[in-house]
């Protein structure tokens, strides 16, 4: 699509409102990882994959496996807002009878590729979409994000072990790098540091984005991504939990709580504001 | 006597597949270095481009077949029962049960006849674990032509199958012009009044003798093949419960919720009479040759014999 960073910002902060909106609705859900990954889920759907929401099942479609799939508001919010379905329903988000589960579900949602939510097998799944297409030599790329306390599973070293070695270079696999996990920060629960260099040894092209919240370096290292032959990549990028919201940044409680009435408003304020900083760009 | 004919269900397996990859350009075979053991090295020596080796993670290998699978071909994610259904069984329900995947699962030395190897490698508590996982077909042939029908069927079949087949060659017993396979659907292979025997997998062999030996006592047993534990045929168990009056389950698995466990669920419901369960009786196995074992613990056609006689 080729949008201007500012667009990508302004989406990127609906996207987040969306986030927000859903799992206060949900009263339950995961705003922290969510919010952090917003900028990505907004430049994967808006600049990078090769998609149409009017035909989610078109056969050369890139692929995207959410691997963290407690972070689904994130992703159903970027598909509302790209237009699977309307930005509305994310007010229903874990409701009994909707169809947007609390993890994603392939069966019942546009536009997601494959469900997910037990930690460690969505990055499997995408790396046997990247197999397939090489197989049929097809063209289309399979994108994956894992939390970095996702990759304590082993299962995440499986997959990346079969990646490297059968060299899937249409395979891009996202760490979203915020620091912390349910019980804590990664470094004081189980470290997985250094990230890089596992997924180095494990023959992967790694970039490290030092901005994961930052437009231009998505831009620059999904680039070199796509650049990359040979050998898959991973981007391994620093982001801020909770990003965008105030209250909700750098905290480990927000990992899987909704803001009550109050928080929800405070928490919206702070996104109309940046909106707003946004249109006087 | 002629010789009797005998082959492994999983040598079963690994020709089948090569029929099937000669049909269909779709099917893509997995492994996790295993290929020699559960045969599908037999397709990778004729479609190497085909045959996926993933090494030792079978969670990641049923995860790859559920992304192919996604794709639209058609995987066969194979490897021992005990790390199809036991170890990946988490993958299983999530990647492949959820979101009801095309995916089939070829698992191959299932219960105590793999032998040697010991209680580790002994698994007999897939049905149970498969038979769980909501929309899963669950099956388990009972000798080389049944093995071969299975997987032809569960590649025409559209969502996820589980295949168990064996490391030991069993006898061929199915092979008669009027033998069809159908999932879902038992096979009456004796006709009978007073109790009905319904076997499985390589127990189907030592029943029909077993049926025989209670013959020569006065006892005439129905015999039923299910190869297809999920969906059971209920009707056909039903309908042999009211005509028999007594039902006595075969299987190469614990009793607790494999073929016995399912047969007395539904019996339960349906027709309450009472049941026999034969199988591993909730212990562990261990290691001896597989006929040995098989004698050991009572599924052989002598053991499965004796106990129906204290039964009824």
């Amino acid at each position: 699509m080729n949008m201007e960073k500012l667009e990508l910002q302004k989406i990127a902060n609906e996207v987040r409102k969306g986030i927000v909106t859903a799992v206060h609705a949900a009263k339950a859900g995961h705003p922290g990882g969510s919010l952090s990954a917003a900028d990505l889920f907004t430049y994967l759907y808006f600049e990078e994959m090769n998609i149409d929401p009017q035909n989610p099942q078109k056969p050369d479609r890139d692929r995207f496996v959410l691997s963290k799939g407690h972070t689904a508001p994130g992703l159903y919010s970027v598909l509302a807002n790209r237009g699977y379905f309307p930005v509305e329903d994310l007010k229903t988000l874990r409701h009994l009878g909707s169809y947007l589960q609390g993890h994603p579900d392939m069966k019942h949602i546009p536009g997601v590729d494959m469900s997910s939510g037990s930690l460690g097998q969505g990055i499997s799944a995408a790396v046997g979409m990247a197999l397939s297409a090489k197989l049929s030599n097809d063209s289309y790329r399979v994108y994956t994000l894992l939390g970095d306390g996702e990759i304590q599973e082993g299962q995440v070293w499986e997959a990346a072990m079969f990646a490297g070695y059968r060299k899937l270079d249409n395979l891009v696999v996202i760490v979203d790098n915020n620091g912390l996990q349910i019980d804590g920060p990664i470094n004081e629960v189980c470290s997985p540091y250094p990230i890089d260099k596992k997924f180095e040894a494990f023959n992967f092209h790694v970039i490290n984005v030092a901005d994961g919240n930052d437009m231009d370096q998505l831009k620059a290292a999904f680039d070199e991504a796509r650049a990359t032959k040979g050998m898959p990549t991973a981007i391994v990028m620093k982001t801020v939990k909770g990003k965008g919201v105030s209250f909700m940044e750098n905290s480990v409680g927000w990992h899987g709580k909704a803001p009550n009435d109050e928080q929800y408003a405070q928490a919206m304020e702070d996104l109309e504001k940046a909106g707003e900083a946004l249109c006087q760009k | 006597m002629s010789e009797v004919k005998k082959i492994a269900t999983r040598a079963s397996y690994g020709n089948a597949l090569v029929e099937l990859g000669k049909k269909h350009e779709d099917v893509i075979v997995l492994d996790a270095d295993l290929a020699a053991a559960t045969q599908t090295g037999i397709f990778k020596k004729e479609f190497p481009e085909r045959h996926i080796d993933c090494g030792i993670a079978e969670c990641n290998m049923v995860g790859i077949g559920a992304g192919i699978a996604t794709t639209g071909k058609v995987p066969f994610v194979s490897t021992f029962a005990m790390f199809a259904a036991g170890r990946a069984f988490e993958q299983v329900r999530n990647s492949v049960g959820y979101p009801k995947l095309n995916v089939k699962i070829g698992a191959t030395h299932g219960g105590i006849s793999v032998g040697e190897d010991g209680a580790t490698h002994q698994c007999c508590e897939d049905f149970a674990l498969m038979r769980s996982i909501p929309g899963m077909v669950v099956a388990c042939p009972s000798d080389d032509i049944e093995a071969k029908a299975l997987v032809e069927a569960a590649y025409e079949h559209k969502g996820p199958v589980y295949m168990r087949f064996g490391r030991l060659a069993v006898p061929v017993i199915n092979d008669r012009p009027d033998y069809k396979f159908e999932l879902g659907k038992g096979i009456v292979l004796r006709e009978g009044r007073d109790l009905t025997i319904v076997a499985n997998g390589l127990c189907v062999a030592p029943a029909l003798e077993a049926a025989e030996k209670l013959a020569a006592d006065g006892i005439d047993a129905k015999v039923i093949n299910i190869h297809t534990i999920k969906p059971l045929d209920e009707d056909l168990i039903v309908a042999a419960a009211k005509e028999t009056g007594k039902i006595v389950t075969v299987e190469e698995h614990s009793i607790i919720g494999g073929l016995g466990g399912a047969v007395c669920e539904c019996l339960s419901e349906k027709a309450p009479v009472p049941v026999k369960r034969i199988g591993i009786n909730d212990v562990f196995g261990e290691s001896g040759p597989a006929a040995a074992l098989l004698e050991k613990y009572g599924l052989d056609a002598e053991g499965i014999y004796k106990q129906i006689k204290a039964f009824v």
